[in-house]
């Protein structure tokens, strides 16, 4: 049975009729449009579908959209200003930081959750933090790299 | 992927309301962070006729310590652990636990109550339960009911929890002398792997100690033996190697994908030892810092 949702997304007020069995992931992609969040491995090890919920960062692919009725949801798209990347983000374009490019949205979403927290994180804070973010292309080095760079460049 | 199949889905506002939900329904199953339960819909493995989603009650959501008790509701997070100031101070080793669970957006939903009522032989929060001796507190239709840890488990993904009941939150009874505790997990990695074995140990003064294993049974195992052997005397490499050969008639593991039952019995002598050592200089004041791999 469907049923109307109301949610905040990029702070934007959104509603939606949602069956029970829709993934916040599938709605996000397939009915709104909004594409930064992934479906990789769709079992929540992957990382690449990552959504900021309430602030903090979550697997889309293991929540229903339902769920988010009355809640705040931030994407990459609502990360960026006005359009303009962030200084995270242009450090990571500077390290070259991504290939295929499928894995960032959900490790800047990652690294921005880390960096609110803990604004100068060391190696090991940075790895543990980007542990449930899979990357197969770079060796994830070009990426812990950058967000050293950005804690010490403070930018 | 689509979930596989359709389902009711309620929001109780009530604790009663969602009792009755419970009742209603030949097969319900309880949603909280949904990290197992949504997966397991997905796998086929779980086909519920209808999800309770308890996050509307605000009750479950409390850490709370009261007379040396500390209470975790069924809605606290793994993360919301990590970042309590007083599992901080009372009860450090349950951080410790909680930094291993898969990953950061994972630990963001992901309950230590639910972790518990998947009951997966791997999972991380149930040695320490079994070592602290906590108590589960469920609710149903014949009100309240505390059932200790070691009736809880009853085989993989098999509670005692009754149909129609619904689990309120854990209760640790903190003791009063001083303590001190060690988790130590093995992965195939570091980072967001499940656990091939793991060990929690509890050192209280006088020498005596608690030992639960976890990953190397059908539910966690507490080391009652171990105890017995160990318990009151110095803890030198005599007793540990003794300790040692005890473990391989206390843990029995299988062989999966992640490991075989060979190295992971071998290992469990491994992490016992690293793990007794690190809880007995925590209670002396030293050791590494909670949180610190020993692997």
């Amino acid at each position: 049975m469907k049923t109307a949702i109301n949610f905040s997304l990029n702070g934007q007020k959104i509603s939606v009729d949602v069956e029970p069995y829709e993934t916040l992931l599938e709605m996000l992609r397939d009915r709104l449009g909004v594409k930064s969040p992934k479906c990789g491995c769709d079992r929540g090890d992957c990382g690449t579908c990552t959504v900021m919920l309430e602030g903090r960062t979550v697997r889309s692919c293991l929540i229903l959209a339902i769920e988010v009725d009355g809640q705040k949801i931030i994407t990459l798209e609502g990360v960026m200003k006005d359009g303009d990347l962030t200084p995270l983000q242009k450090t990571f374009i500077e390290h070259n930081s991504f290939q295929c490019g499928f894995c960032a949205p959900g490790m800047i979403l990652s690294a921005t959750e880390l960096l609110r927290k803990n604004p100068s994180p060391n190696k090991v804070e940075i790895q543990e933090a980007l542990s449930g973010n899979l990357c197969r292309c770079t060796g994830y080095s070009p990426i812990i790299d950058a967000i050293l760079e950005h804690t010490k460049g403070g930018k | 992927m689509p979930l596989l199949h359709d389902f009711n889905y309620h929001k109780p506002a009530s604790m009663g309301q969602a009792l009755k939900f419970l009742a209603k329904y030949k097969k319900a199953a309880i949603l909280a962070g949904g990290t197992d339960i949504i997966g397991e819909i997905k796998e086929g493995i779980a086909v519920p006729e209808a999800l309770i989603d308890i996050k509307g009650l605000a009750e479950l959501k409390k850490i709370e310590f009261k007379n040396s008790k500390l209470t975790i509701g069924s809605l606290v997070t793994f993360s919301e652990i990590i970042e309590s100031k007083v599992i901080k101070s009372k009860l450090p080793v349950l951080i410790e636990v909680a930094r291993t669970v898969g990953s950061v957006g994972i630990r963001n939903r992901a309950t230590m109550v639910g972790n518990i009522c998947s009951a997966v032989p791997c999972m991380d929060s149930g040695p320490v339960l079994s070592a602290y001796e906590a108590t589960i507190n469920a609710k149903g239709p014949k009100g309240q009911r505390k059932i200790a840890v070691d009736a809880w488990f009853l085989a993989p993904r098999k509670t005692s929890l009754k149909k129609g009941e619904l689990v309120t939150g854990v209760t640790i009874a903190v003791p009063d002398k001083k303590h001190a505790g060690c988790y130590v997990k093995l992965g195939r990695y570091s980072g967001e792997d499940l656990a091939q074995a793991s060990v929690l140990v509890l050192a209280l003064p006088k020498n005596i100690y608690r030992i639960a294993f976890g990953s190397v049974g059908p539910t966690p195992i507490r080391a009652r033996n171990i105890e017995k052997l160990i318990n009151g005397h110095l803890l030198d490499e005599d007793i540990i190697e003794k300790a040692k050969k005890l473990i391989l008639e206390t843990v029995f593991p299988i062989t999966d994908i992640r490991a075989t039952k060979e190295y992971r019995m071998l290992m469990c002598q491994v992490m016992f030892e690293r793990g007794i050592k690190a809880a007995a200089s925590r209670l002396a004041g030293g050791g590494p810092k909670y949180g610190e791999s020993l692997m």
